[in-house]
C-alpha cells in the first residue's frame, strides 16, 4: 500500500490523478464496507469534487502539497460543515454541523480529500467500538475482533487500506489503542498541540485530536498538518510546530529509553510481553541505552481518570436535551419529560452510566471526596512522569496487555483490561505525547503494539524512537489478507467492554 | 398609676442585593456576535454561545478589563489569580444546561461603595458604606416566550430567543450592610452611576441590563442572629426597589407579630398590585455541581495591567462630589444632581473651564437645560447643539451685566436649538441691557407722562405702584434696561 510520499510522486509525475487516486479508495471502501463497517457515512460526492479541485489546481500549474489529493479518514466525533456528524449516537443522528473543525478546516487548506465519517464509541466512551449506536465494525486481522476504540473505525479503515491516512480522537487511549489492535501507527500529541474546536467534546481536559497511519513517516506528516495554536481554542497551546520529518533519523545513539516496569507484570499477555521485550532490544541494538524506570503512582491512574472523565463528560453531554439540535422525544407532556425521554431515548447505555458517575462526582458532599482527590492524583501521576523524563528522552511499554479480542467477548481476564488502562490513560492525565507503533505479532497473527511516551511537546523523541525502530523492522509493511468478495453475515451488536 | 403598656418591639430589616449588570462590549462574553439588544429573535447568535457540539469558549478580553476597573472602583481587591467554573442546571434558556461563571475564585472581592442618604425634610447628608463581598463574570442566558401563560407552568408552548445567551454579566453580590428600601435604592443607583462612569454599562433597567435581586430578612433590633431570609425579584425601577423592600419589611414584621413563621422563599414584586407575592419555596440549596471550566485556563493579571487600568479610571462619582463641594462650594444637593450622570458632570466642568463660576452655572445645567433635555427625551447632553463654552460665555455676559437673566432666557430656545456664539446673538438683536442713565431718564419720563392716574395714586401714597413703572419701563426697552438702575432711577423721579 503507498506511502502519502508515494502517492504524492505519482500525482507529480501524472501517473494517477487525484480523482483515480480518490476513486481507487472509495472502490476499496465499497468493496470492503459490507465486512468492516468501518465507516457511519462516505462521502464520495465531496471526495470526488475536492480531488476535481487539487487536479485542476495542478492542471494550472500550481505546485500542492504532500497532503494534496490524498484520501482520508474522519473520526464521526469531528465536525464537518454539511456533514453529518453523530458520534455514533442516536442523540445526534441527524446533526449537520455548521461549521468546520479547526483539524478538517486545515485538512481541507490541504488539500486533503475527506472519504467519509468513521465508526466510534458514542461520543467515544468505550474500547471497542461496540458502544456505537449504528454498527459494529470488524478487526481487518480476524474480522470476528473488535478493531479496538473508541476511534475503531479510523484505525481499521487505515488498517484496511480503505484510505492511507485517518483521524482520531484520544481521551484514555482511544487512538493508541486500537492503532494496536489493527497493526498500525497512531498518535495522541501533547494536550493543546492540535486545536479541538470542532472535536465533540467527551473530557475536555483529556481529549486530543491525533493521526493514524501506516508507516511513522506518515503519521509525522499527518500531525504537521493538523497540528498549531488556534485562537478558537483557549487550551491550544501557542508554540511553533516544526516539520516532524526532520526527526526521522534512523539511530538511536546516546538516546535513553526508559522502561516503566509497572507496566509488565500480571494480567499482559506472553505474546505481548514477548514482542515488547525484542522491540526493546530492538531500540538498544540500534544504539539506545535502555533504563529501568518506575512510575509508582500509575496504577492509580484508571481511579483518575473515571472521576474525572465521567465528570466533564457529565457536563458537555448535557447540552443534548432536544431543544436546539438532535432528535426530540415524540410524546412529552411537558419539559421535564422531554428532557428525559429525549435523553433517555438517545444515549446508550455507556453514555448514560458515565453520566450518571459524573453527576454523582460532582455533587454537594461528594466533590471533595471524588473530583478533588482525582485532580490530586492527577498531579502526582504527572510528577511520576517529571521524574522519569529527568532520566530519560522516551519511555516504553506495551499499548495494550492483549491483542485484539472477539466482538462481544465477555469472558475477558478483568486484570487485563484494567491494564489496558494502566499504561495508555496516565499518559492523557499528564497531557504527553504517546505513540502506539507495530512491534509483531501474536501466535494466532494478531497485530501487537509498543506504546512510546515522550515529554511535554517532545513529539521530536517520540518520532525518531519511532522511526528508528520502525526502519529496523518489517511489521508495518504487512497488511491483513482480507477477501473482499464474499459479503459476511451482518454482525449482531452486544455489549462489549468499555474504555475511554 | 398608668396602665403599663407592653413596650412596642422595634425591628431591624437586614438587606443584601445581588445585581446582575450587562457589559455593553461589542461582542459577547465567549463568541463574537453582537450584544445588541431588541434585535429579531435569535438573529445575534453562533456556534458558540448557541452551544453547539464541538464548539469552545474564548474570553472576550474586554470583560476581564471590565470586571477588574469595575472591581477597582468599588474597591475591592482583584484576584492575581481566578478562574471559570461551570454551573449545572438544566433550562432551556441555557444553551449547554451549564452556565460558565466564577465560583470559588471570583475576579474581585471584599469591596465597598458609599451610599449618600439626603433626609428631605433638613436636608441633611448621611454617609454610609456598603461592602461588597465579591464580583464575579459570567454569562447570560437566552429568553423564553411562553405561549398560553405568561410563565413556563402553565404554557402550551415556549419559544426561546438566544440573542441574549452569552452576553457578558458582572454579577455584585452585596455584604447584608442595607437596613432600608432607601439605602437599597440609593446601593443600586450610585452603583449605576459607577458603572456609567466607568462606561462598562449603560444600566438600563428597563431593558434589564441592570437586574437587582434583593435578599431581606427582619430581627428585632439589638438581635445578633438573622431571621429567616426572602429573595425578592422582578424590580423594574429603583423606586421599584424601595417599595418592594418597604413592602416586605410591613409584611414580614406583621407576620412575626402574628406568630407566623417566615418561610425562605422567592418572591416577585408586582408593579401592578405594588405587593409581593411568593414564586417558589427554596426547599434546601440547589446543587449546581460546580467544577472548575475546562474549556478555559486560569485567568491571571499581572500587576503591570492592574496598575495600566487602574490609571484609566475616571473620577467616580463619589470622588466628584466631594470636590463639588469642598473645592467648587457647592451644596451637596447640587453634588448630587449634577454627579448623577458623567455627561451632565462633564458637561459642567466643560462650562467652569471655560470660565463660568460654578454656582450660576450649576443653575443653567439644573434649571433650563435640564427642562430642555427632559422635555426632549431621545436628546443628552452631548447632542446639545450649545457647547458648554457657548454657555460660559452667556453666564459672563450675565455676570458683567451686558444682558439681563430675563434676556439670556430669551435667547436660551435658539442657544439650545442651533448652538453658536451668545455674544452673537445678543450683538446681532440688540439685547445688551441699558444702563445709560440719560436714555432711561428718557424712558422714565414717557412712562410718567403716559401714566397720570398711576402717578397721581402713587404720589397719595400707593406706593407699592413702583413694581407697576419698573414694568412699563421694561416694556418700553424691551425688557432691556438694567433693572437694578431703573429702579434707583424711578424712584428717585417718583419721589421728586
Amino acid at each position: 500500500m503507498a506511502s502519502i510520499r508515494e502517492l504524492h510522486q505519482q500525482l507529480i509525475n501524472n501517473e494517477r490523478s487525484a480523482v483515480e487516486i480518490t476513486q481507487a479508495a472509495l472502490d476499496r471502501i465499497q468493496a470492503l464496507e459490507p465486512k468492516l463497517h468501518s465507516f457511519l457515512q462516505v462521502t464520495a460526492d465531496q471526495a470526488l469534487q475536492q480531488a476535481q479541485q487539487v487536479d485542476a489546481k495542478r492542471a494550472a500549474g500550481e505546485d500542492v502539497g504532500l497532503l494534496a489529493g490524498i484520501p482520508i479518514a474522519i473520526k464521526d466525533n469531528i465536525c464537518t460543515r454539511g456533514v453529518r456528524t453523530t458520534c455514533a449516537s442516536r442523540i445526534l443522528e441527524n446533526f449537520v454541523p455548521p461549521y468546520e473543525a479547526t483539524v478538517t478546516q486545515k485538512l481541507i487548506d490541504a488539500g486533503a480529500v475527506m472519504v467519509g465519517k468513521t465508526n466510534l464509541d458514542e461520543f467515544a466512551m468505550g474500547g471497542s467500538t461496540e458502544t456505537s449506536a449504528f454498527q459494529l465494525t470488524a478487526n481487518p486481522w480476524d474480522t470476528s475482533r473488535v478493531p479496538g476504540g473508541s476511534s475503531g473505525g479510523s484505525a481499521a479503515a487505515v488498517a484496511a487500506g480503505e484510505c492511507p491516512i485517518a483521524i482520531g480522537s484520544d481521551t484514555g487511549g482511544s487512538i493508541r489503542q486500537p492503532a494496536s489492535f489493527c497493526g498500525i501507527v497512531g498518535m495522541k500529541p501533547t494536550y493543546g498541540l492540535v486545536s479541538r474546536y470542532g472535536l465533540v467534546a467527551f473530557a475536555s481536559s483529556l481529549d486530543q485530536i491525533g493521526p493514524f497511519a501506516r508507516s511513522v513517516e506518515d503519521a509525522a506528516i499527518l500531525l504537521g498538518a493538523i497540528a498549531g495554536h488556534d485562537p478558537m481554542d483557549s487550551t491550544s497551546l501557542k508554540v511553533e510546530i516544526p516539520d516532524y520529518t526532520q526527526f526521522l533519523i534512523p539511530d538511536l545513539k546516546g538516546k535513553k529509553v526508559g522502561v516503566i516496569q509497572e507496566t509488565f507484570g500480571e494480567g499482559l499477555d506472553p505474546d505481548v510481553e514477548k514482542s515488547v521485550r525484542q522491540a526493546i532490544q530492538q531500540l538498544e541494538d540500534l544504539g539506545a541505552e535502555i533504563h529501568d524506570i518506575s512510575c509508582p503512582r500509575f496504577r492509580y491512574g484508571i481511579a483518575a481518570y473515571y472521576i474525572i472523565a465521567p465528570s466533564e463528560a457529565s457536563a458537555n453531554l448535557a447540552r443534548y436535551d432536544g431543544v436546539k439540535y438532535g432528535i426530540r422525544t415524540e410524546d412529552a407532556e411537558n419539559l421535564m419529560e422531554m428532557y428525559t425521554r429525549t435523553r433517555a431515548q438517545g444515549f446508550g447505555s455507556e453514555v448514560k452510566r458515565r453520566i450518571m458517575i459524573g453527576t454523582y462526582a460532582l455533587s454537594a458532599g461528594y466533590y471533595d471526596a471524588y473530583y478533588l482527590q482525582a485532580q490530586k492524583v492527577r498531579t502526582l501521576i504527572k510528577q511520576d512522569f517529571e521524574q522519569a523524563f529527568n532520566q530519560v528522552d522516551v519511555l516504553v511499554s506495551p499499548t495494550a496487555p492483549t491483542p485484539a479480542f472477539k466482538a462481544g467477548d465477555k469472558s475477558a481476564d478483568p486484570l487485563s483490561m484494567y491494564l489496558v488502562d494502566l499504561m495508555t490513560i496516565p499518559v492523557n492525565l499528564a497531557g504527553l505525547p504517546g505513540m502506539s507503533i507495530p512491534c509483531g505479532f501474536s501466535e494466532t497473527g494478531l497485530p501487537i503494539g509498543l506504546q512510546l511516551i515522550g515529554n511535554v511537546l517532545r513529539e521530536d523523541q517520540v518520532f525518531q524512537a519511532a522511526y528508528a525502530y520502525e526502519q529496523a523492522t518489517d511489521w508495518h509493511t504487512r497488511s491483513p489478507q482480507l477477501d473482499t468478495g464474499n459479503e459476511p453475515p451482518k454482525q449482531q451488536k452486544k455489549a462489549g467492554k468499555q474504555r475511554g | 398609676m398608668t396602665s403599663a403598656a407592653p413596650a412596642k418591639t422595634q425591628y431591624e430589616a437586614v438587606i443584601g442585593l445581588e445585581t446582575h449588570c450587562q457589559l455593553n462590549t461589542a461582542t459577547k462574553i465567549f463568541s463574537t456576535s453582537s450584544t445588541k439588544f431588541g434585535e429579531p429573535p435569535n438573529t445575534l447568535i453562533d456556534p458558540v454561545c448557541m452551544g453547539l457540539p464541538g464548539t469552545l469558549p474564548v474570553l472576550n478580553q474586554k470583560v476581564l478589563e471590565y470586571a477588574v476597573k469595575t472591581g477597582l472602583a468599588l474597591n475591592c481587591q482583584i484576584a492575581s489569580y481566578s478562574k471559570f467554573d461551570r454551573k449545572q442546571y438544566f433550562y432551556p434558556d441555557l444553551p449547554k444546561n451549564y452556565q460558565i461563571s466564577q465560583y470559588d475564585l471570583p475576579i474581585a472581592e471584599h469591596g465597598w461603595l458609599e451610599i449618600e442618604l439626603v433626609d428631605k425634610e433638613t436636608s441633611t447628608v448621611t454617609r454610609k458604606r456598603i461592602g461588597i463581598t465579591r464580583l464575579h463574570m459570567e454569562e447570560d442566558a437566552g429568553k423564553l416566550v411562553h405561549g398560553g401563560s405568561d410563565r413556563l407552568a402553565g404554557s402550551t408552548y415556549s419559544l426561546v430567543d438566544y440573542n441574549r445567551a452569552g452576553v457578558p454579566l458582572l454579577e455584585i453580590v452585596s455584604e447584608p450592610d442595607i437596613r432600608s428600601g432607601q439605602e437599597a435604592a440609593e446601593y443600586a443607583q450610585e452603583l449605576r452611576r459607577i458603572l456609567q462612569y466607568l462606561g462598562v454599562s449603560d444600566g438600563n433597567m428597563q431593558e434589564g441590563s441592570l437586574r437587582c435581586d434583593v435578599n431581606i430578612s427582619v430581627r428585632p433590633a439589638g438581635q445578633q442572629e438573622f431571621g429567616t431570609k426572602v429573595e425578592i425579584k422582578n424590580m423594574n425601577s429603583f423606586n421599584a426597589i424601595q417599595r418592594a423592600i418597604e413592602y416586605e419589611i410591613e409584611r414580614q414584621i406583621e407576620a412575626v407579630e402574628s406568630g407566623e413563621r417566615i418561610i425562605q422563599e422567592t418572591r416577585l414584586w408586582e408593579e401592578g398590585s405594588q405587593r409581593t407575592i411568593s414564586m417558589r419555596v427554596k426547599e434546601g440549596s440547589s446543587d449546581y455541581r460546580y467544577f472548575p471550566e475546562p474549556d478555559l485556563g486560569p485567568i491571571e493579571v499581572s500587576s503591570e495591567q492592574l496598575e495600566d487600568w487602574r490609571s484609566q479610571l475616571p473620577e467616580l462619582p463619589a470622588q466628584k462630589r466631594h470636590h463639588y463641594e469642598t473645592e467648587l462650594g457647592l451644596s451637596a444637593y447640587d453634588a448630587r444632581v449634577l454627579t448623577g450622570d458623567r455627561a451632565i458632570a462633564e458637561y459642567f466642568e466643560a462650562t467652569i473651564a471655560a470660565g463660568a463660576p460654578a454656582k450660576p452655572a450649576a443653575n443653567w445645567i439644573m434649571g433650563e437645560i435640564s427642562a430642555h433635555l427632559n422635555s426632549n427625551t431621545s436628546l443628552t447632553i452631548n447632542d446639545l447643539p450649545l457647547q458648554p463654552e457657548s454657555l460660559a460665555e452667556l453666564i459672563g455676559l450675565i455676570e458683567d451685566r451686558t444682558i439681563s437673566n430675563a434676556a439670556a432666557k430669551n435667547i436660551l430656545p435658539e442657544l439650545l436649538e442651533k448652538g453658536g456664539s451668545a455674544k452673537a446673538i445678543v450683538e446681532r438683536d440688540g439685547l445688551g441691557q441699558i444702563s445709560d442713565q440719560g436714555a432711561l431718564e428718557t424712558a422714565i419720563a414717557e412712562v410718567l407722562t403716559e401714566n397720570p392716574k398711576e402717578l397721581n395714586q402713587y404720589r397719595n401714597g400707593k406706593t407699592k405702584l413702583l413694581g407697576f413703572f419698573v414694568g412699563q419701563v421694561m416694556k418700553k426697552t424691551g425688557g432691556r434696561a438694567d433693572p437694578k438702575l431703573t429702579n434707583q432711577l424711578l424712584a428717585k423721579k417718583l419721589n421728586s
